[in-house]
C-alpha cells in the first residue's frame, strides 16, 4: 500500500478502523495478536465516544478528533537533549527516563537499577511475568472506547516491575515527549507493577516541543499494587497548546496496598481528558485520589474518576480541586461503586471549583452506587467565586487585585499540594501556580 | 493629613453615613465612640475602601489627594490601615507569605526594592515583640484558628510591620482581657510618633487610660454629634448616650 491509499485518520476510525492496524508496521510481528484483534472488534463495537455516551457527555472529543487531519504515528525520532532538560523539576533528586513517542529513550533516561527491578520497553517485556499476569486485565479498560483503541494500536511505553520488598529509593520521573512533524495521534501503553511489600513514586511529566504540529495523545497505563505495597504516583499536565490528550489510567489495588494518586492540569493543553479507575480486589487498603486542575483560555478539562469498592474495609478518599479561568470548561465525574460484598467500606468524595472566569464553566456529578449497607459514603460540590471578605482584607493590606488572586489560589489548592510528599515536586508547583495566576 | 467633609454612604440602600465632617492632623490621636449600629465601622470601611458602601456625597482628602478615588490597595500604599474589627481567616495564605507580599507591594509602590529575606525577619522579630505575638503564630494560616485575643493582635503586629501613616483601629479592645488590652495600647503607644495619626473606635472608656486620645468624637446615627477631649470619654462612661440623643433631639427640634 503507497501512502497516498492510506484512508485519512478520522475517516479510518469511523469507517474502517482494520485499516489502521496496516499503519502500524511493528504489530505484524507482534505476540498481542489476539488481544489486539479482540480490542479492535470491542472498539468497532463501542464506537467512538459521541455525547450519547453516558461517561462522554459533557466531553465532545469528535471535535477534536476532526480539528486536525491527524495521522497514526508510532515510532520515535530523536528529541534534543535541550529539549529534555527543560521537563526537568528544580531540585528534584529523580531517575529520569524518557520516552518519545511511547518508545524508551535508553541514552537520555537513568534507569534505576538493583536487585528485583526491572525498568524496560513494554515491548521488550511481553513475557515478563508481570505483564503475562496482568497486561489489558483491568476490566474497567473494556467500557472505554479509546482505550480499547490503544490496546488494538499501541507500539510502545514504559514496563516497569518491582519484585516482593523492592523499594526504590528516589522518585522516578518519567517524562514523556510526543514529537511529530506532522499531525500526529499517539498511543503510548505502560504497565507497572509493584510486587508484594514494594514501594515506589513515579511523577510523570510531558512535553510537546513543536508548536506548528499538533500531537494528540491517547495513553493508557495500568498499574498493579499489590500486596502491601504502596504507590505514590503524580502526573503534572502542562502541555503546550498543541497538545491534546486524553490519558486512562487503570490501578488495582491488592490486600493491604496504599496508592496515592495525584493528577495536576495546569493551563495550556485545550483539551485533557483523563479516566481514572481503581479497583480494589484485597480488603483494607487505602486510596487517595488527589487533583487540581487550573484552566485558562478555552481549555476543556474532564476528570472522569471510578472507584470500585469491591472488597470490605477499605478507605478511598478523594478530592478534585478546579480552578476555572477566562471561558475554561470542566468537568468532574466520580463513580463510586461499593459492592454488596464491600462492607465496612469508607468512601468519601470532594468536588471544589473556583469560578473565576466571566464565561467559565463546571459540570460536576457524583455517581453514587451502593450496594452494601454498613458503609460510610458522603460526596460534596461547590462552586464559587473568592470570598469578598477575603479580598478586601489582603487588598486592605496593600497587596494588588492580581497578587491577592494568586494568594488566594495558591490558597484553595494547598490542601492538594500540601499533600505532596516530594518537596521538590511541591515547590515546583506552588511556584507553577503563582506564576499562573500573576501572568 | 485627613479631612473628611459632608460624607454621605450608604450600604444596600441604606443610608448609613448622613455627613461626618472630621480633620486628623500629623501626630494627633482621635477616638471615634458611640452605640452599636451608629456607623463606626462603617466609617472605617468607607476609608479602606470597602466596595459594597456607595458614598452618595461629601470628599476625603489624604495628604492632598482624593482617596475615594483609590483603589484599597493604593490607599493601603498611600499610608492607609484598617485594623478590622473582624478580621478574616484565610486557610492556605500563610501569615509570613502574606505580610512579605504586602511590604513588598508596599515598598515596590514606592520604589523600594523588595526586603531581603534576613531584613524581613529581622523585622519581624523585631515587631513581634511588640505585641508579644507567638512566632509560633507566624507560619500558621492567616488567622486560622487564632483566638480572638491573637487576631487582635496580628491585626497590630501587621500595623507595626507595614508602618502606615494613618491607623484605623476598630474596637481592637474588643475580646481582649485586661493583660491584652494591656499588651496592645503598649504596643500602639510605641508606635505612637509626630508623624503618624490614629483614629480608635472603641466602646470602652476603658482603652483610652491606656491610650490617651488628643479628641473624642461620638458617633451617633451616621453624624459626629459631639467633640470633645478625654473628658468627654469619662462623662459617656458615667453617664452613657442618652443625654447627648436628648441634647441632639432639642437641638434638632429647635
Ligand atoms: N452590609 C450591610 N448591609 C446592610 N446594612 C449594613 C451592612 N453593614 C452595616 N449595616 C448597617 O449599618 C449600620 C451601621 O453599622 P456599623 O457601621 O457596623 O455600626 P457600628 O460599627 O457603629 O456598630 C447598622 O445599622 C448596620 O446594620
Ligand atoms: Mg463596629
Amino acid at each position: 500500500m503507497t501512502s497516498d491509499m492510506i484512508l485519512p485518520f478520522y475517516q479510518a476510525l469511523t469507517e474502517d478502523v482494520n485499516a489502521l492496524s496496516a499503519q502500524v508496521p511493528s504489530l505484524a510481528t507482534d505476540t498481542l495478536q489476539d488481544v489486539r484483534r479482540k480490542a479492535l472488534e470491542r472498539f468497532s463495537t463501542i464506537g467512538l465516544p459521541t455525547l450519547k455516551t453516558e461517561a462522554w457527555r459533557y466531553t465532545n472529543i469528535q471535535r477534536y478528533l476532526k480539528e486536525f487531519p491527524y495521522e497514526l504515528l508510532s515510532t520515535a525520532s530523536c528529541v534534543p537533549e535541550d529539549v529534555v532538560n527543560s521537563t526537568a523539576i528544580p531540585e528534584l533528586d529523580c531517575y529520569r527516563i524518557v520516552l518519545v513517542n511511547g518508545h524508551l529513550q535508553a541514552e537520555q533516561s537513568t534507569l534505576p537499577q538493583g536487585k528485583g527491578i526491572t525498568v524496560g520497553a513494554m515491548s521488550a517485556h511481553t513475557t515478563a511475568p508481570g505483564f503475562a499476569a496482568y497486561f489489558n486485565e483491568q476490566q474497567h479498560l473494556a467500557a472505554e472506547s479509546m482505550a480499547q483503541l490503544n490496546t488494538a494500536l499501541f507500539a510502545d511505553g514504559l514496563y516497569i516491575e518491582l519484585a516482593a520488598n523492592t523499594v526504590i529509593d528516589k522518585p522516578i520521573h518519567v517524562v514523556h515527549v510526543y514529537s511529530c512533524t506532522a499531525h500526529a495521534f499517539i498511543q503510548p501503553r505502560h504497565l507497572w507493577v509493584l510486587n508484594r511489600n514494594a514501594a515506589a513514586t513515579i511523577i510523570e511529566t510531558s512535553i510537546h516541543p513543536e508548536t506548528n504540529t499538533i500531537a494528540f495523545a491517547n495513553s493508557v497505563l495500568e498499574t498493579v499494587v499489590m500486596e502491601n505495597a504502596e504507590l505514590w504516583h503524580y502526573n503534572v499536565q502542562q502541555g503546550a497548546e498543541s497538545f491534546r490528550e486524553v490519558h486512562t489510567t487503570a490501578a488495582q489495588q491488592h490486600k493491604d496496598s496504599r496508592y496515592h494518586h495525584f493528577n495536576f492540569t495546569l493551563p495550556g493543553t485545550p483539551f485533557t481528558r483523563n479516566n481514572l479507575s481503581v479497583a480494589l480486589n484485597g480488603s483494607h487498603t487505602e486510596t487517595n485520589l488527589n487533583g487540581l486542575y487550573i484552566a485558562s483560555k478555552h481549555q476543556h478539562v474532564d476528570n472522569h474518576t471510578f472507584m470500585d469498592h469491591i472488597m470490605p474495609d477499605c478507605n478511598s478518599n478523594e478530592l478534585y480541586k478546579g480552578v476555572l479561568l477566562d471561558n475554561a470548561n470542566g468537568v468532574f465525574t466520580g463513580k463510586i461503586l461499593v459492592h454488596q460484598e464491600a462492607q465496612k467500606t469508607n468512601a468519601f468524595q470532594q468536588n471544589n471549583n473556583l469560578l473565576l472566569g466571566t464565561k467559565a464553566d463546571i459540570n460536576s456529578q457524583p455517581q453514587l452506587e451502593i450496594y452494601a449497607d454498613d458503609v460510610k459514603c458522603s460526596h460534596g460540590f461547590t462552586a464559587g467565586q473568592f470570598s469578598e471578605e477575603s479580598m478586601f482584607y489582603l487588598r486592605s493590606r496593600g497587596i494588588g487585585e492580581d497578587a491577592a488572586k494568586a494568594l488566594m489560589v495558591n490558597a484553595f489548592s494547598h490542601d492538594i499540594t500540601d499533600a505532596v510528599k516530594v518537596p521538590a515536586l511541591q515547590h515546583f508547583l506552588q511556584t507553577q501556580i503563582a506564576e499562573i495566576m500573576n501572568n | 493629613m485627613l479631612t473628611i467633609k459632608n460624607l454621605h454612604a450608604e450600604v444596600e440602600g441604606k443610608k448609613i453615613l448622613k455627613g461626618i465632617n472630621l480633620e486628623i492632623n500629623k501626630g494627633e490621636m482621635h477616638a471615634i465612640m458611640g452605640p452599636n449600629g451608629s456607623g463606626k465601622s462603617s466609617l472605617a470601611s468607607v476609608l479602606a475602601g470597602r466596595d459594597n458602601y456607595t458614598v452618595t456625597e461629601g470628599e476625603v482628602w489624604f495628604n492632598g489627594k482624593n482617596l475615594l478615588d483609590m483603589a484599597p490597595e493604593d490607599r493601603a500604599r498611600e499610608g492607609v490601615f484598617l485594623a478590622f474589627q473582624y478580621p478574616v481567616e484565610i486557610p492556605g495564605v500563610s501569615n509570613l507569605n502574606f505580610l512579605k507580599t504586602a511590604l513588598n507591594e508596599i515598598r515596590a509602590y514606592k520604589g523600594l526594592p523588595a526586603l531581603e529575606a534576613r531584613e524581613f525577619l529581622k523585622l519581624t522579630k523585631e515587631k513581634q515583640q511588640l505585641v508579644d505575638f507567638h512566632s509560633n503564630l507566624m507560619n500558621r494560616s492567616l488567622n486560622e484558628g487564632f483566638s480572638g485575643g491573637e487576631k487582635k493582635r496580628n491585626e497590630i503586629f501587621q500595623l507595626a510591620m507595614l508602618d502606615p501613616q494613618l491607623a484605623i483601629l476598630d474596637e481592637t479592645d474588643s475580646g481582649l482581657d485586661i493583660d491584652a488590652l494591656r499588651i496592645v495600647s503598649n504596643g500602639v503607644n510605641k508606635l505612637r510618633d509626630a508623624e503618624k495619626s490614629f483614629v480608635v473606635i472603641t466602646h470602652y472608656q476603658r482603652l483610652l487610660e491606656y491610650i490617651i486620645p488628643d479628641f473624642v468624637h461620638v458617633l451617633y446615627n451616621g453624624r459626629i454629634i459631639k467633640t470633645g477631649t478625654k473628658e468627654l470619654a469619662l462623662e459617656l462612661e458615667e453617664r452613657g448616650y442618652d443625654w447627648l440623643k436628648e441634647e441632639l433631639h432639642l437641638k434638632e427640634s429647635v
